[in-house]
């Protein structure tokens, strides 16, 4: 099969985006097919037009790659491309957005503010502050509405943060989501297919619980595949990632991040193109599905439509 | 974050966030009449291994590169390195045992601290001013440090046209901080990749010249004055420590290249080597000149920096509310790059600042990365005004503005 492989990119993720586009063309060549890797770019289109791919298997995270851009570019041109498709993308990408989803499916989710720039610089939004404390309670976590990974987020813990943490948050987006800080077990739970891989969980390393950048850093976290759960709380958290992934229309593979707190789990957000990198996640359960790295890749091909 | 720097490889990207030379103006015709001699002359030779300490032709040449700064040097004094920063790496390597005291500027050289830290140095940072290094809080230091029984293996600084601070040692504190290594016994490692890239102003004496090499180590490099991606440093150093450093080279890489070493030692022969330097001298005051003048021009309110007499760097300060590793993801998405301040300390500090290189890029595209920079700064400070009703506060006068 010709494969055009998408990877790189302009959002911030463009370095993981390279690493996962590298394992990823590695695989596909082992398996086969014959491969371009192509870098989003001004000559994009042309490229895709020479190379006249059967599949664009798409390896880009973040802005542009994964917010249903090029997406909505590969239908267009009547290219099959991996993962989720346009509207599931832009679903996945808006946090605030799916978690309204989610709310009406009946999917747990913390409770939330949506703050734009705009909204705070013309209209006096910053007045209501305290009024989002009282929505979302102390602490919570400040985050951009749309970005990968942990870039932007910061976690509050008094009133006096919120200004600072809303100013890194709105460096990465230009809205921004005070969310609840649910304290519980972090777990990741990605979908091949028709396929729920094992649930894995992300153990925080360091002392500090709230320092997110530590967490994203080599060894900052540990990563254990299949979480050690008990059979139903797994199979719980099973069925809400399902759901959760199933209400935004995702399709192909996707990785829903979820918190294990007292009150059962809380879908926090869904990945439309989570890391394909030899460490990311998704690959993790493959692994521990029995699914090894090039089979779980030609599977993300057949899914291409 | 260094995650994020990958977008700045984009060519769309306009990167004040390197420290890369200007290369594009290096005669061409000189460079393919070079490596034609090589090859048909000395290829059997520089196809092979070398000696560890370096090419002789090449140690010979440097002892007249250290002249052109006052500096009198034997050939024999010199080891030759892989770049500047294997010369970081091999005196660290060398001297520090996990938890020895290590002093250096605040800022420092970005790229010194992981190399600090893989040697699990405990390293100290002494605030510079618009004159270095402040002498008398390094005296503080070494006497609170001796009133517990301990004192620094070496102290690190880069005195002339700083990276990232751009700032340049005054005489007098240079005179007293050899002193201070005098009467204290204390080496001090003089890194001077920038030395002969002065703008304007009077050439003031290395350490190592005030010195004479009792107690300062020097590290030098071509990279900056020749081309850096032939990677040839060096390392002047009393003997007990150069046959550490050769040892230490020996496990790590043999020798430097021959080749690029052959290209290196007859191109300094030929004698034209200051030629270069003065037109890179030319284009990079120009640069300089275009970097300070924008950022007079598009910078918010309250924002400081310096104007620096030589080297490759403007260090610049922004109001406090203003976190630079955020600035810098605005800035990105406005296709410009930027060193968050915080990559040159080790203790978080540096937040409102950041490094800005003016040689590797046009006075174009510096002219409009600044502006876009002050774009993003400009947002944020509306931000903040808007979400606190105040107006940010200009930086605090410590460190150097």
């Amino acid at each position: 099969m010709k494969v055009a492989l998408l990877q790189g990119g302009r959002s911030l993720e463009r370095g993981v985006s390279l690493r996962s586009g590298a394992r990823v063309t590695e695989a596909l060549l082992d398996l086969g097919h014959e491969v371009e890797a192509m870098d989003l770019g001004p000559e994009l289109v042309s490229q895709l037009g020479r190379f006249a791919p059967d599949t664009a298997f798409i390896a880009l995270h973040g802005t542009e790659g994964e917010d249903g851009t090029v997406q909505a570019l590969l239908e267009l041109l009547g290219i099959a491309h991996t993962g989720p498709r346009v509207a599931a993308c832009q679903r996945c990408m808006d946090k605030s957005l799916a978690k309204y989803i989610f709310r009406e499916n009946g999917i747990t989710t913390p409770d939330w503010v949506t703050y734009s720039e705009a909204s705070i610089r013309d209209f006096g939004a910053a007045s209501t502050f305290p009024r989002a404390i009282e929505t979302v309670g102390l602490p919570l976590v400040a985050k951009p509405a749309s970005q990968g990974s942990s870039l932007g987020v910061k976690v509050v813990t008094t009133s006096e943060e919120i200004p600072a943490a809303l100013m890194t948050a709105l460096s990465y987006d230009d809205r921004a989501l005070l969310e609840t800080w649910v304290s519980g077990r972090e777990l990741a739970v990605s979908v091949l297919g028709d396929e729920v891989l094992p649930v894995v969980e992300a153990i925080p390393t360091g002392s500090n619980a709230y320092d997110f950048e530590a967490r994203y850093e080599i060894g900052g976290a540990q990563f254990v595949c299949p979480a050690d759960l008990p059979e139903a709380d797994a199979a719980e958290v099973k069925r809400i990632a399902l759901a959760a992934y199933e209400a935004l229309g995702c399709s192909g593979f996707s990785r829903v991040d979820l918190i294990l707190g007292d009150g059962g789990p809380e879908v926090l957000e869904v990945n439309a193109i989570p890391g394909l990198t030899e460490t990311s996640l998704l690959p993790q359960a493959a692994e521990a599905a029995g699914i090894e790295f090039g089979e779980m890749v030609e599977k993300i091909l057949d899914l291409a439509r | 974050m260094r995650d994020m720097m990958a977008i700045t490889a984009r060519p769309d990207v306009i990167s004040l966030a390197g420290g890369l030379p200007d290369t594009s103006t290096f005669p061409r015709e000189a460079f393919a009449a070079e490596m034609d001699r090589i090859t048909r002359n000395s290829i059997a030779e520089v196809l092979q291994y070398g000696p560890t300490e370096g090419l002789d032709l090449v140690r010979e040449q440097i002892v007249g590169v250290m002249a052109a700064e006052g500096m009198r040097i034997e050939a024999m004094d010199v080891t030759v390195t892989t770049g500047g920063q294997q010369a970081i790496d091999l005196i660290t390597k060398v001297l520090i045992d996990p938890g020895d005291i290590l002093i250096c500027d605040a800022p420092t050289y970005p790229g010194a601290i992981p190399t600090f830290c893989s040697y699990e140095a405990d390293v100290i940072q002494i605030e510079c001013d618009a004159d270095g290094m402040r002498i008398d809080l390094l005296e503080e230091t070494l006497a609170e440090l001796a009133s517990r029984g301990r004192k620094p293996k070496f102290i690190y600084s880069v005195p002339t046209f700083q990276n990232p601070g751009g700032v340049t040692l005054s005489l007098e504190r240079r005179q007293r901080l050899v002193e201070i290594a005098r009467e204290n016994e204390i080496l001090v490692v003089e890194d001077n990749p920038y030395g002969l890239l002065r703008y304007e102003g009077e050439t003031l004496p290395t350490l190592y010249s005030l010195d004479g090499g009792s107690y300062v180590i020097y590290l030098g490099t071509f990279s900056k004055i020749l081309s850096a991606g032939l990677r040839i440093g060096w390392i002047v150093s009393p003997t007990p420590i150069r046959e550490k450093v050769v040892l230490g080279k020996q496990a790590a890489d043999l020798c430097t290249s021959t080749l690029t070493q052959n290209f290196a030692g007859e191109y300094f022969r030929k004698g034209h080597w200051q030629e270069y330097v003065d037109d890179l001298i030319a284009i990079y005051r120009r640069r300089r000149d275009a970097m300070t003048g924008a950022m007079a021009e598009y910078f918010p309110h309250g924002a400081t920096w310096n104007r620096p007499e030589g080297g490759l760097f403007v260090w610049a300060t922004m109001p406090e509310a203003i976190n630079t590793e955020d600035l810098l993801a605005r800035a990105l998405s406005k296709g410009v790059a930027f060193v968050p301040g915080t990559s040159a300390y080790l203790d978080g500090r540096g937040i409102n600042s950041m490094r800005l290189n003016f040689s590797g890029v046009t006075e174009e595209q510096i002219i409009e990365g600044i502006r876009r920079i002050g774009e993003a700064a400009g947002e944020q400070m509306a931000l903040y005004e808007t979400m606190t009703g105040e107006m940010p506060l200009p930086p605090s006068d410590e460190g150097q503005g």
